[in-house]
């Protein structure tokens, strides 16, 4: 990618009026979907995504249960509302490899182990697409898997950072994805200290790439905090009233 | 939908054991070190009917990319560029276990990384490629054949790929009255800087360069890294079930920059000498 015009202006101020290390606004709603097991919105920026959680179930077609641990299925999927331009309802290359690398994010947080011959499906749509889908979707998910009393190791915290301007940002936005110097995703197990999900694309020299992944970790554990409160808020209720 | 059963080869539990307590004391079961790849065999130009093309053996996988050359009109946003598509197929010459169909999520996902890696690093200069922009291209076509598993098959393919768009020559079109002329000659493709991926499986606490089957089959987590001849990153996809450390990828990242750039001078002095 070759970065045309400038996205950051002289006051280190991006074109959605952030600064370099700061998230957009993340709201997380516990338990949105009624026939769900756990379920999960979440507006992180102006994406809204819902992540819905079936299971332990029984598995079908059978033949793909699996005899020592639990199988995980996972599907992204966009609305063709959610962009600019429709999209189209079919499921997209991209949208098959990002329903991988999102169960291959998840998967280390929970124990499959302990739900032999089950299914757990989530189901992860994007009703309106801004940048970073693919990680806001994950921390929806794993909010779900949460809510479903799927038993977890962790929770998975996702956020972008990449290389706007020559300089290295939090949570690249959808012009900054399109025009900026390089985009990196990653899910990260907050307590353990474990990379479940790490993507690039753009260029970063060895230096770059280092502070590129530790501005991601900082985003997962800001994101953290957001995810675990939906949770507190959901099963507690929120503090003040816990005081009373 | 993504699931989380996979196709690979049956290992039995003794032999998983055995392959993961050897690479733990920093052994490999076919006797290389942690960071060595496997013989790397590479034929180019065996596809005369494409505008370029290369075999490429890497341990016991092969994989063939061929180089077509059309025009048509741009992708959408990037409409002053030529376009470049990269796809791959894992045909059932490859293993017992795979039948013929639609490509599988583990297929579109090989396909895409090794674009990607091709892509980002502007390997190709793509602006250079546009007839009349916004409406006429060149289209660039490489698409890869598995003919057979080995293990790594991300390596193997982006190879390919990349000796076969490095060696390829393609057809000069004009435009004469609005149409299309294919003149008859031939050119060099505009060549930006060469991409190599390298990737490692994180097997227990040990990172192994180049995994074969049997290592894919007890590994935890995959990573690949590809980066381009200034040293830079240019793609990164970690993939498999397990995680990584930060540390583990810090490790990967280093070593993929040398092991890259030691590869890199044996792709230039094969695409210098092979033509």
């Amino acid at each position: 990618m070759t970065q045309t015009r400038s996205l950051i202006d002289e006051n280190g101020i991006r074109t959605d009026g952030r600064t370099g290390n700061q998230l957009r606004d993340i709201q997380i709603k516990v338990g949105v979907i009624k026939n769900a097991d756990g379920s999960a919105l979440i507006e992180f920026g102006k994406n809204k995504i819902i992540a819905a959680v079936y299971g332990p179930r029984e598995v079908h077609p059978k033949h793909m249960a699996l005899t020592d641990r639990c199988l995980l299925r996972c599907r992204y999927h966009m609305s063709p509302f959610s962009t600019d331009t429709r999209k189209n309802p079919a499921p997209s290359r991209r949208e098959v490899e990002i329903s991988k690398v999102i169960r291959e994010a998840l998967q280390p947080a929970l124990m499959l182990e302990d739900y032999p011959r089950a299914t757990i499906d989530v189901y992860i749509e994007v009703l309106q697409a801004d940048g970073g889908s693919r990680c806001a979707g994950i921390a929806a998910a794993s909010v779900a898997l949460a809510d479903a009393g799927i038993n977890m190791r962790d929770l998975v915290s996702a956020c972008a950072a990449g290389k706007v301007d020559d300089k290295i940002v939090l949570d690249i936005n959808d012009t900054e994805d399109k025009e900026g110097g390089a985009d990196m995703p990653v899910a990260f197990m907050p307590n353990h200290k474990q990379i479940t999900l790490l993507q690039l694309d753009g260029k970063l020299n060895s230096e770059e790439f280092i502070a590129c992944l530790n501005e991601g970790i900082t985003g997962c554990m800001k994101v953290y905090e957001v995810q675990r409160s939906a949770l507190m808020q959901k099963y507690f209720g929120n503090e003040t009233e816990l005081k009373e | 939908m993504s699931s989380s059963r996979r196709s690979t080869i049956i290992l039995e539990n003794l032999r998983k054991n055995q392959i993961r307590e050897l690479i733990a004391s920093g052994k490999r079961l076919d006797g290389r070190s942690p960071d060595e790849l496997r013989p790397l065999n590479i034929e180019i130009g065996v596809i005369k009917k494409a505008n370029g093309s290369a075999w490429v053996k890497l341990g016991n996988t092969e994989v063939v990319a061929g180089v077509k050359v059309e025009t048509g009109e741009p992708f959408e946003g990037l409409e002053n560029k030529g376009a470049l598509i990269v796809s791959a197929e894992v045909l059932p010459t490859a293993a017992s276990y795979i039948e013929p169909g639609p490509p599988d999520e583990e297929t579109i996902e090989l396909a895409r990384v090794v674009d990607r890696g091709v892509r980002e690093s502007e390997m190709l200069a793509l602006d250079k490629l546009a007839l009349i922009p916004g409406k006429i291209v060149y289209t660039i076509f490489v698409d890869c054949s598995i003919i057979n598993m080995g293990g790594n098959l991300f390596d193997a393919t982006s190879y390919a790929v990349v000796l076969a768009l490095a060696t390829s020559k393609i057809p000069v079109f004009e435009i004469i009255d609005e149409k299309v002329v294919d003149t008859g000659k031939i050119q060099d493709p505009p060549i930006n800087t060469i991409p190599v991926s390298v990737t490692f499986a994180r097997i227990g606490d040990s990172l192994v360069l180049d995994p074969s089957t049997e290592e894919e089959a007890c590994m935890d987590a995959r990573i690949t890294l590809t980066t381009n001849s200034n040293g830079e990153y240019t793609a990164v996809q970690k993939g498999s079930n397990g995680f990584l450390t930060i540390e583990q990828v810090k490790s990967a990242a280093e070593t993929a920059k040398i092991k890259g750039q030691e590869l890199r001078l044996k792709f230039q002095e094969l695409t210098t000498t092979g033509q």
